[in-house]
Order: C-alpha cells, then sequence, then structure tokens
C-alpha cells in the first residue's frame, strides 16, 4: 500500500489521474438535489441575505429616485458636455455589457468545449449576465435625454413616416444588445426548466408548488422531451458563441467607425471582446466568492472551478494588456500626429491617472494568477476580482474621455467633470443588480442541478467505468486530504 | 364518488434507481416492440434516447429555416427601410426613409451585416426555444404521470420507466410480468 503524499488526490491537481470528482461528497442523485436547493428550502433567508438585500435595495431605490430626477430636469445633471458629451453613461454601458459577456461565455463556448467544470458556474453566471444586460441597457435608455422618445430607437411604424438609421454602428446596438438579452434570457429559462420541475415537485406550500409549476411548463422529465432539449440546447449554444463574440464587436463598432483618434482602430472588436470576457469572469468570481459561503455550495463550486477561472482571467487579462502595448504601437508605427498624440496624451495626460489605474489593475493584478499559490488562496483572488472590476471600469472611461476630451483641435478641448448624480446613478446600477442576483439565489435554482447530476459517474448508464473516478474511488484519506487543501 | 366509477388506467411504471437499470431496461422494452412508452428522468441519461428508439428530432432543420427567415426579414426590413426607390406600376413612389450620409450609398451591403446577422441570430434561438416547447406539446400542466405522488422523485433521484395502455400490444397482466422480469424496484399503477 502507498503512502499518500499531500500533493496527491488534490482537487487542483493538474494530472486528473489525481483529482477527485467534480462534485464533492456525494455519491448519490438526491442528496445534491438536498444540498443544492437546501438555500431555497429554507424557510427563512440567512440574516446576511437580509442585510445585503436592504442595502441593495435601497442603492436600487436611489437609482430610481436619480432617474426620475434626470427625466424631470433634464441630461444636463449630468457631467456630460461639450466635448465629452458621451460621459458616464455610456461608460457605464459598455461596463456592464462586458460584465454581462462571461455567462454567456461559460454556457456556451465552454459547453461547445465540452468543459464539464462550467455546471456549477453556468446557471449564476447566466442570471448574472442578463443583470448586468439589464443594468447596461438603463443607460442608453436614459441617456436619450426624452426617454419617452425612446421607442425611436426601435424599427416600428409610425405616423411621421420616419425609419431608424440602419448604417449606423448606434441602431446595430440596439439590435446587438436587444439580440443578446433575449436569446441569453431564453438560454438561461430553457436550462431552469426541468431545475425548475425540481423545485415544483418539493414544493411544500400552494403558493410555491403554483408559481414554479407554471414556469415549469409542465416538464415531467420524459426522455422524449430530453431528447429535444438537448438539441435545442447544443443549438443554443451554437448560436450564441458567436453572438457573444458579435455583441461587444458591435459595441466597439460604436467608437471604432468614428473618426476620432483613439477610437478608430480595426483592433477594437477583439480587444473589446476579450476585455469584455476578462470583467465577465472578475465578476463571476466576486459573486461566486460570496455566493458558496453563504449558500453553502463548497461541494459544487470547488477550488478548482475557482482556479481554472483564475487562468481564465490571467489569460484573457494578458490579451487586454497586449492589445494595450498593440495600440500604442500602432499609433507609433502608423506614424500618424493625432494618434500618436493622443496615446501619449492618454498616458501622461491630464487622465493619465486614470490611465495607469487601468493598467495596473488590468495587467499587472492578473500576473499574480501564474503563482498557483495566488489561485489556491480565496482572499488573494476575491481581492484580485475586485482589482479587475474598478480597471475595467477605467478602461472604458479612458477610452471613452480621453478621446473625446483632447480630439484634433487644442481650442475645442475640455477636461471633463462628473456630477454627484453621474457617480450616484453608476452606484445605484449595482443595486439594482444586487438586487435581482440576491432575489434569484433564494428563488430560483441557483446550480444547474440536472446538469450537475449528468456529470456524476453515476450517472454513467454503461457503469463499466469509463470514468477515471470510478477506477479510483475518493477514499474518507482522500477526500479529507483534500478537503484541507481547500 | 371514486369507488363506484372505476378509474381508468394510464399506464404501469417501473421504478429504477440506477442510471444502467433503465438503460438497459428501455432497450428490452424496446426490443420488446412497445411503441407506447416513455422514460421519466431527472436528467438526460446518455445514450438512453437511442436505446429507446427515438429517432432523431426536426428541430434542427426548424432552427435553419428559422435563421433563413431572420436573415431575410432584416433585408428586407432595412432595404425597405432606407434603401428603397421604386415606382410601383409606374405610379405610386414607393421611398424608403433616406439618410444621405456623405453621399454614401442608401443601398450599403456592408453596413447591413451587423443587424442581419443579428437578427439570424435571434430567429434562430426563438425557434430553437419556442420550437422544443412546441414539438414536446409543452406548457401541460395536466398529466396523469405528474399526478402520481412516487413519479415526483422522477425530477430528483428516481427513474421511471412507463408503458402506456393505449399501446396496442398492453395487457396489464402481461406487461406487469414482463416489467418484473427487468428487475424494477416497484412496480406502480398509474390512473388516466
Amino acid at each position: 500500500m502507498t503512502t499518500l503524499q499531500s500533493n496527491q488526490f488534490c482537487n487542483t491537481n493538474e494530472d486528473p489521474r489525481n483529482r477527485p470528482q467534480l462534485i464533492r461528497n456525494h455519491t448519490d442523485f438526491g442528496s445534491v438535489t438536498d444540498d443544492i436547493l437546501k438555500g431555497n428550502d429554507a424557510a427563512r433567508p440567512p440574516k446576511s441575505w437580509w442585510f445585503a438585500l436592504a442595502i441593495s435595495f435601497s442603492m436600487m431605490s436611489m437609482l430610481g429616485v436619480l432617474i426620475g430626477y434626470l427625466i424631470v430636469t433634464g441630461v444636463g445633471v449630468w457631467g456630460n458636455n461639450n466635448p465629452v458629451m458621451w460621459g458616464y453613461p455610456i461608460v457605464n454601458f459598455v461596463f456592464w455589457v462586458g460584465i454581462g459577456h462571461a455567462g454567456t461565455l461559460i454556457s456556451a463556448i465552454l459547453f461547445l468545449f465540452r468543459q464539464k467544470w462550467r455546471t456549477a458556474i453556468n446557471r449564476f453566471a447566466e442570471a448574472m449576465t442578463i443583470f448586468a444586460v439589464i443594468c447596461a441597457g438603463t443607460f442608453p435608455g436614459i441617456h436619450v435625454g426624452r426617454v419617452w422618445l425612446a421607442y425611436w430607437l426601435f424599427p416600428i411604424p409610425n405616423q411621421m413616416d420616419m425609419w431608424p438609421q440602419f448604417r449606423s454602428p448606434l441602431l446595430w446596438d440596439v439590435f446587438a444588445v436587444g439580440t443578446y438579452f433575449t436569446v441569453s434570457l431564453l438560454f438561461w429559462y430553457l436550462g431552469m426548466i426541468p431545475d425548475l420541475a425540481t423545485m415544483r415537485d418539493r414544493a411544500t406550500t400552494k403558493v410555491k408548488q403554483i408559481a414554479y409549476g407554471v414556469f415549469a411548463v409542465g416538464w415531467r422529465g420524459s426522455m422524449r422531451h430530453w431528447h429535444r432539449y438537448e438539441r435545442a440546447y447544443l443549438l443554443l449554444a451554437a448560436l450564441a458563441t458567436p453572438l457573444v463574440l458579435s455583441v461587444h464587436s458591435v459595441v466597439s463598432f460604436d467608437f471604432a467607425v468614428a473618426q476620432l483618434p483613439g477610437w478608430h482602430t480595426t483592433i477594437f472588436p477583439p480587444y473589446f471582446v476579450a476585455g469584455a470576457i476578462f470583467s465577465g469572469f472578475a465578476m463571476v468570481m466576486t459573486l461566486a466568492i460570496p455566493a458558496r459561503e453563504l449558500w453553502g455550495l463548497k461541494n459544487f463550486i470547488t477550488m478548482r472551478h475557482l482556479e481554472n477561472m483564475c487562468k481564465i482571467i490571467l489569460f484573457t487579462g494578458s490579451l487586454v494588456g497586449f492589445a494595450y502595448s498593440m495600440e500604442f504601437f500602432i499609433a507609433w508605427y502608423s506614424g500618424e500626429l493625432y494618434e500618436s498624440f493622443t496615446f501619449i496624451n492618454r498616458a501622461f495626460g491630464p487622465y493619465g491617472w486614470a490611465y495607469w489605474i487601468m493598467v495596473s489593475c488590468n495587467v499587472v493584478t492578473p500576473q499574480i494568477f501564474w503563482f498557483k499559490k495566488a489561485r489556491n488562496s480565496i482572499v488573494i483572488m476575491f481581492t484580485a476580482s475586485l482589482f479587475v472590476n474598478v480597471g475595467m471600469w477605467f478602461e472604458r472611461f479612458v477610452i471613452v474621455v480621453t478621446s473625446l476630451a483632447n480630439d484634433f483641435l487644442p481650442s475645442s478641448w475640455g477636461i471633463f467633470e462628473p456630477t454627484w448624480v453621474d457617480v450616484m446613478t453608476f452606484f445605484g446600477s449595482f443595486g439594482l443588480f444586487m438586487t435581482f442576483f440576491l432575489l434569484f439565489i433564494r428563488y430560483l435554482p441557483v446550480l444547474a442541478i440536472a446538469e450537475l447530476k449528468a456529470v456524476m459517474p453515476a450517472a454513467d448508464p454503461h457503469g463499466h467505468g469509463h470514468s477515471y473516478n470510478e477506477m479510483t474511488p475518493e477514499t474518507d484519506a482522500q477526500a479529507a486530504l483534500a478537503e484541507e487543501d481547500e | 364518488m371514486s369507488q363506484d366509477t372505476p378509474k381508468k388506467l394510464y399506464g404501469l411504471a417501473a421504478e429504477f434507481t440506477t442510471t444502467p437499470g433503465i438503460y438497459h431496461a428501455a432497450e428490452k422494452v424496446n426490443e420488446a416492440g412497445y411503441k407506447w412508452f416513455d422514460c421519466l428522468v431527472p436528467f438526460p441519461v446518455h445514450g438512453l434516447d437511442r436505446a429507446m428508439g427515438v429517432k432523431m428530432t426536426i428541430l434542427p432543420i426548424l432552427v435553419f429555416c428559422g435563421g433563413v427567415a431572420g436573415f431575410l426579414a432584416a433585408c428586407v426590413l432595412q432595404i425597405f427601410t432606407n434603401s428603397l426607390e421604386v415606382d410601383l406600376w409606374a405610379l405610386v413612389p414607393v421611398v424608403g426613409y433616406q439618410f444621405d450620409v456623405s453621399g454614401k450609398p442608401l443601398l450599403g451591403a456592408a453596413a447591413f451585416v451587423p443587424v442581419a446577422f443579428e437578427m439570424t441570430v435571434l430567429f434562430s434561438a426563438l425557434t430553437a426555444v419556442f420550437g422544443t416547447l412546441f414539438l414536446n406539446k409543452l406548457p401541460m400542466f395536466y398529466h396523469p404521470t405528474l399526478k402520481h405522488p412516487a413519479l415526483a422523485r422522477a425530477t430528483d433521484d428516481r427513474f421511471y420507466l412507463v408503458i402506456e395502455a393505449c399501446d396496442p400490444k398492453f395487457s396489464k397482466a402481461e406487461v406487469e410480468a414482463f416489467l418484473s422480469t427487468l428487475e424494477p424496484e416497484s412496480i406502480i399503477e398509474l390512473d388516466a
């Protein structure tokens, strides 16, 4: 008998033969259902949930009041003014849309790549996507000034015989973000139907039975249904993959199609997409770490999941860093006076502080994930994810504001100053986001229960050890070791 | 009242606790020639649909058609609203809302690509989701298998194979005997 080395059978081992199963401490399906839904089944949510909801809801109410103030008074309550006409609202829009990218990336692209670990985080990453896109959609909606005319964004036949301009990137945005929201919502809901049926079947009160029953549309787990359902899920993943890449590309066209130095670059679409995935994963991490703590999901969202996310953050953060340096290189290499000036001005001009916050948060911070110690430390990864969130907001601030503030003509330069309404509206949007998220983890299946069961070794109908886990069942000693590891 | 009117039988359900159990049972039921049977499972058991003899769904074809429809709709929408300039029967002028921006062509195909792409994806995705629900005949809030309290575990941790009474080969005694050869945990009678 060999003695167990402490580096063996570790959850984050690079050698898959020495890894325990994806789902920890569960061998049967029933206990998985119970364990995931224990937060939803509890008669009362924990005090910390009420506390978080109270804060989020107050912030959301503040957002509502500020939007009301904006509508009654006008866009003058914001700092947007000549020459920086796109201030905070567009920065916030791009920030939130970017965050909304991780959900569909996890649910679609990682699904196509057969990354089974995605099943533990896809549900709430998708939920996060939807809430982030709601926050994102709010900003252009109120930025139009006369919000009662926001319907002009859509091609609706009207008495003025007036149609939108289909050759404008701003209209492409309406279609891209609208489609993205719709498809993400459908993907999320379709994935949730079997789990809603699970909640319906274990509901103890009439209200719950009816509410979950209605949304479960009478799902009964028929394999004939599952057959079409799985096909639809695969097709949606295949459709959402180009979609998720297109959305931030189209958002970047808002800038790239303009002729402003610093905006008019061909690198923007891939650069924006990498940044979006980067910020999205950071936000998933920011939410996953407290959620697994609060909701007792450590058996499902394990160290290995968090480590995988760290690796993705390292990769996309480096991509973003490469894009920053490439922008600079091209600005110099093109020999364009305005382009070179814009970039030097970004780094060393009046907004230099914002530029260096961006670089240190987005490029320097993720480099810590080269070290396994950092990838396995909750404190470090949570702190790093917060830094990335901050850095990605500043990236959008740098792009939007510096280019507009100092364009071709020095006589038309100006400095952008946000007002208190700008700042508080931005914080208020976090309230909106968190309120939705907290309601989601309390009332909806927070993990994809059916999908998680399907990746357990016991789910293999052939049962002759296709899975390495069956050949090396986790012993108590190994489990204890892996536990220590966390 | 339920005692004087004898209940109609919907079918017989065999309960299994493992995935190999339901998989091999489904294979045998399919081989025995039953057509009206189904498996109620908490998650898609890999290969079970093939073991049951379920034919490939036509959903991908529907989704493709949905995508084509979305693409055409986007082209028509953009050309009709922004670029059109024809005289219907040489009399009625039909003119789109033409934006003249630095003399750029009204029918700029490249500029129409993003919206055409998005609408293709949108229509395909809508077809995929609503097509699945339609082909699965959902929403269906009433079903005999939803009525029996034991079968609630089909969404939790148990696997059920249901042979329906409407199957031409169905006779209660025979099916009961056949199901018990599959070594189920229990056999449950379902009322219609």
